[in-house]
């Protein structure tokens, strides 16, 4: 749909109320895959392998190839299902998913159905105004990845117009827990902001108890967003589209904004929805309609047979238990106080998703006000510039190493800036790119003296206006200095010789 | 020994004498070679003859010869069902749509027989993925049943039941998914053994059914079957399924029951409902032989109920096709196997449909087709999710009926071999003949099939079985061995000893054939 044809959102909401449901992928990040020996790519060592290179012959479904649950990815799903207040089921099955796809490498993808290991939870998530949802969580259930294709031969890149496809059985086989919310009401014109907010509830979660990488550029974490709208007071739950692998924080809240605008402009002019699956364009920011989508597909799931029910005993689950980390939101709070933020300074860091990113920044030894200086300044800016997420573009210890140099005074500001871009475009790291573009500040005092005395000589009168008591004369000098230096000086440095110059 | 002598000794025979350096592996080796080369290209038990047997036994020899410490078996040949994977052959699993395949890895029962030293000889045929009791369903054609080459082996392992029977191989590795090892044994005069479910590792083995599906021992004696289990039972990481269990030795076991009075005292259980209508009156005559037999060593006789074996085949056809039909998905051309593309191209869809509608066969398709429909949402309760009740009910009769008795026993297969061609359009007059042994894989208990031999009104092999409760492998092997032992010394020999295919037989059927050429 046209962005002109899409309902305002204000209106969209004052005539329909948003339900929202989310399900989240969630990639583990254990050695090894779910069922099979096989380097795991969602682990970040094995993370860039050749396609194809991770593989045994239960990753390709070879005859006679049998599964074998990994111990640690059931571990590390019952330490998510735990943190996400869910129950753990003492005894929960695998199944099987039958449809045909070439990704597939069985064509069955194993699948926890009707008995998860994890149900009944719910998430805390805070929004920019300071107001909390609680988000219900239905399940939490662990499956296998699908292999990747690729389609070659079209303009798109999609299936369509392809003249061949390529497929990459590394992923088929990673571990992952699928969460899926309950039904999300009351959400209101929070709702965009609130699918934001909860898949970084989630990507928090993932990352404190270090069960993945979480990076969702790299599809560690997908989000598939279910919309749908109640016309108000009907009491009627409207038809939903299920908005696929939504693939960065930015781009869920902006599919769930768009569902809502483009559901709202269909209905309101009579039209019905089509219960379907919808890409998402991050270039458009609008979605297109995938696969229609029923209630009654017939994955003909049945209990796996080649597995025994996952078993873990209580003391297990209540060792695991006695492990979680602090949860997310207590976190928080303590955060706050730790790095002497205000209410507004903290949110500012939250409702940009950077609180991971400044921890680690802080822990890898900046202050937390510079820290949070660069990341919610220009670091998020350039961001931005190019719709991505701040956190893709710049690791924390990069953003530590440039707080340092400044610290040193070994770089301005003003060059820092240049030097994050250098890191950014994958110069290394902020002091190589110093080094190779040569621009560590002139700290030597006799070249600044040198240089001094050279816009001295072509405005004589400077000295005479400082003495008479007019400093900022001296403002003229500096300038013609950091010129000469090419930005690379120290200006308060300057600034000193040359008073020291006048009052000599 | 004689080439002939080599051909009939039974196993632990040959690997006595090996372990003795009377005789050597090469010896062996060749001899079953030339007898392959002899009679096979008639009878057609195997699909791929090993280039490397030879090899494979001159190593034996060379590592005896070095003082190298040896296991019971080595340097015996034996033959593998080509539902097994092996590295270096080709395994097929009877199918077109595998043709050619070898695969990347040996399943771990051969991984098992290669470290004890055993010698491959090659992969025997079977109905197309096991989906058969009769090789008629092979895409390679049928193998002939050794005694009357007009009449089917039985199936689906009905390659490695000839092979041995024929005196190919001294052993042979089957697999049963509800009947597909004890029913060749009965109806081909050999012994066959289907574990306890999870006692031998199913890695690689190519799934039909994986909740029923078992592999286990084909040989000529009860001995041969125990000293085979010995080799390839016990724990595989790789196989979820498979017991942690410590197992007894199953040879020991055997041995003992082999030793007189070993049948004193034990209560067999005669199953009501596997003894008398749909049994071919010669297979009745021979059972009631056999239980008297029994009886006067000391058994004691007890007829058991067991009230949802009637519903056993019933819920085992609604059971095996929805797993198969799963199970048998990933033969789409697109990893390995058969490609078929459709005239003018298409998508990877259309190409997937025409590989498997030319690499599959007819009952392949049929079983495939029952078993999606059977799980099809709207279906799943009245038929998957009732027959796994019957299932549950199954057991429970088992579980009723070993509160009573050490064993079950009835007859192995209703009927002798039937001909070519007899139950080929009848699905359900075929499935019939495995009315006897699918309950045990219903239930994963493990079972027996020994000849009690043959039939007055055809001279052809019939079969017994004997069942015990899960785990209790080794009590078969002594039950069976006390009965074999019996029922030998009545006969004057193995049952073997009077088929026409026996080396030393006056008129070789094969030979005799090719002579009146």
């Amino acid at each position: 749909m046209a962005k002109a044809d899409l309902m305002d959102f204000d209106k969209a909401l004052e005539l329909f109320e948003p339900v929202l449901g989310f399900e989240v992928h969630v990639e583990l990040n254990t050695r090894t895959k779910m069922f099979s020996s096989a380097p795991n790519p969602a682990n970040n060592e094995f993370h860039d392998a050749e396609p194809n290179t991770l593989l045994t012959p239960v990753c390709l479904g070879l005859p006679g190839s049998l599964p074998v649950v990994n111990e640690q990815a059931v571990r590390y799903s019952i330490s998510f299902g735990l943190a996400l207040g869910c129950q753990i089921a003492s005894s929960s099955r695998f199944a099987r998913k039958n449809y045909f796809y070439p990704d597939l490498s069985k064509n069955y993808q194993i699948s926890q159905y009707d008995e998860p290991i994890a149900f009944d939870g719910s998430v805390e998530v805070e929004l920019a105004s300071g107001r909390t949802v609680t988000v219900g969580i239905e399940r939490a259930h662990m499956e296998e990845d699908a292999g990747k294709l690729t389609h070659v031969g079209g303009a798109t890149g999609r299936i369509q117009g392809a003249e061949y496809s390529l497929v990459d059985y590394n992923r088929a086989g990673v571990p992952l827990v699928e969460v899926v919310t309950k039904m999300i009401t009351g959400a209101e014109h929070d709702a965009p902001e609130l699918a934001k907010a909860y898949v970084a509830a989630i990507r928090d979660i993932v990352l404190a108890l270090g069960i993945s990488e979480a990076r969702m550029e790299r599809g560690n974490l997908r989000c598939d967003a279910n919309v749908s709208l109640s016309p108000r007071g009907s009491g009627k739950l409207g038809t939903r589209t299920e908005t696929k692998n939504v693939n960065s924080l930015r781009s869920v809240e902006r599919a769930v904004r768009y569902e809502i605008q483009r559901q709202a402009a269909i209905l309101h002019r009579g039209g019905t929805i089509t219960q379907e699956t919808r890409h998402w364009h991050e270039d458009t920011g609008t979605t297109s309609p995938g696969r229609p989508k029923s209630d009654s597909d017939d994955y003909r799931y049945f209990p796996e047979p080649d597995l025994l029910p996952v078993e873990p005993s209580a003391e297990l689950i209540e060792q695991l238990r006695a492990a979680l980390p602090e949860a997310p939101a207590v976190h928080r709070r303590r955060l706050k106080e730790a790095w002497g933020f205000t209410d507004l300074e903290f949110q500012d860091v939250a409702n940009a998703g950077l609180l991971v990113e400044l921890e680690e920044t802080v822990a890898a030894g900046a202050a937390p006000a510079q820290a949070r200086k660069w990341w919610t300044g220009e670091i998020s800016r350039l961001a931005n510039a190019s719709s991505v997420d701040p956190a893709s573009l710049v690791s924390p210890a990069n953003v530590a190493a440039l707080v340092a140099l400044i610290e040193a005074g070994e770089i301005t500001d003003r060059i820092a800036r240049e030097v994050l871009e250098g890191v950014i475009a994958g110069e290394g790291t902020p002091a190589e790119v110093v080094e190779k573009r040569g621009l560590k500040v002139v700290s030597d005092d006799t070249l600044l003296i040198a240089a001094i005395d050279e816009a001295l000589a072509a405005q004589p009168d400077v000295l005479e206006k400082i003495r008479d008591g007019k400093v900022q004369a001296a403002g003229a000098v500096i300038g013609a200095v950091m010129k000469a230096m090419k930005g690379q000086a120290d200006a308060a440095r300057v600034r000193e010789l040359v008073l020291e110059r006048a009052n000599a | 020994m004689s080439a002939h002598e080599l051909i009939s000794a039974t196993a632990s025979v040959l690997a006595d004498r090996l372990a003795r350096g009377e005789v050597s592996s090469v010896e062996v080796t060749q001899a079953h070679l030339d007898r392959i080369a002899a009679v096979d290209g008639e009878l057609h038990a195997f699909l791929h003859v090993s280039a490397e047997a030879l090899e494979a036994a001159a190593a034996v020899d060379r590592d005896r010869a070095g003082g190298a410490a040896m296991s019971p078996l080595a340097g015996v040949p034996v033959a593998i069902k080509d539902i097994l994977c092996t590295y270096d052959m080709p395994s097929t699993a009877g199918s077109r749509i595998l043709e050619g395949w070898v695969p990347p890895y040996d399943a771990t029962v051969v991984k098992r027989l290669r470290e004890a030293r055993l010698v491959p000889l090659g992969k025997t045929n079977l109905d197309e993925f096991a989906m058969g009791s009769s090789t008629e369903f092979s895409a390679y054609g049928p193998t002939l049943n050794p005694w009357d080459l007009e009449r089917i082996p039985g199936g689906s392992g009905g390659g490695s039941a000839a092979a041995v029977s024929a005196f190919e191989a001294p052993l042979a590795l089957g697999s049963d998914t509800g009947g597909s090892i004890r029913q060749p044994a009965a109806v081909t005069g050999s012994v066959g053994m289907k574990p306890t479910y999870g006692g031998v590792s199913r890695y690689g083995a190519i799934a039909l059914a994986s909740s029923l599906d078992q592999v286990g021992p084909v040989t000529r004696s009860v001995l041969d079957a125990a000293l085979l289990h010995d080799v390839i039972g016990g724990h595989d990481p790789h196989d979820s399924t498979s017991l942690t269990d410590a197992w007894p030795s199953f040879a020991d076991a055997a041995r003992a029951g082999a030793r007189e009075g070993a049948l004193k005292g034990v209560k067999v259980g005669v199953i009501k409902q596997l003894s008398g209508e749909g049994f071919q009156a010669g297979v009745r005559g021979r059972f009631a032989e056999a239980l008297a037999l029994m009886e006067a060593a000391g058994a004691e006789l007890v007829e058991v109920s067991a009230p949802h074996f009637e519903y056993a085949i019933d819920a085992y056809y609604l059971i095996l096709p929805a797993e198969a039909s799963s199970n048998l998905a990933k033969f789409d051309s697109v990893r390995f196997g058969l490609r078929v593309n459709p005239p003018g191209g298409g998508t990877v869809e259309d190409v997937m449909a025409a590989t498997r509608g030319a690499g599959l066969g007819p009952e392949v398709k049929r079983r495939i087709i029952l078993g999606t429909y059977a799980l099809s949402a709207g279906y799943y309760d009245a038929y998957y999710g009732s027959a796994q009740k019957v299932r549950t009910l199954i057991q429970r009769d088992f579980a009723d009926a070993f509160a009573e008795v050490d064993v079950l026993v009835s007859p192995a297969a209703p009927t002798t071999a039937f001909k070519f061609g007899e139950k080929i359009d009848d699905p359900l007059a075929m499935y019939l003949n495995d009315v006897a042994t699918i309950p045990a894989n219903l239930a994963g208990v493990p079972g027996i099939g020994l000849p009690m031999g043959l039939a007055p009104e055809d001279g052809l092999p019939t079969g017994i079985q004997f069942m015990a409760p899960v785990r209790e492998d080794a009590r078969l092997y002594r039950v069976g061995a006390a009965l074999e032992a019996l029922l030998e010394s009545s006969w004057g020999g193995p049952i073997l000893r009077q088929s026409p295919m026996h080396p030393e037989a006056e008129s070789n059927a094969i030979s005799t054939k090719k002579g009146g050429d």
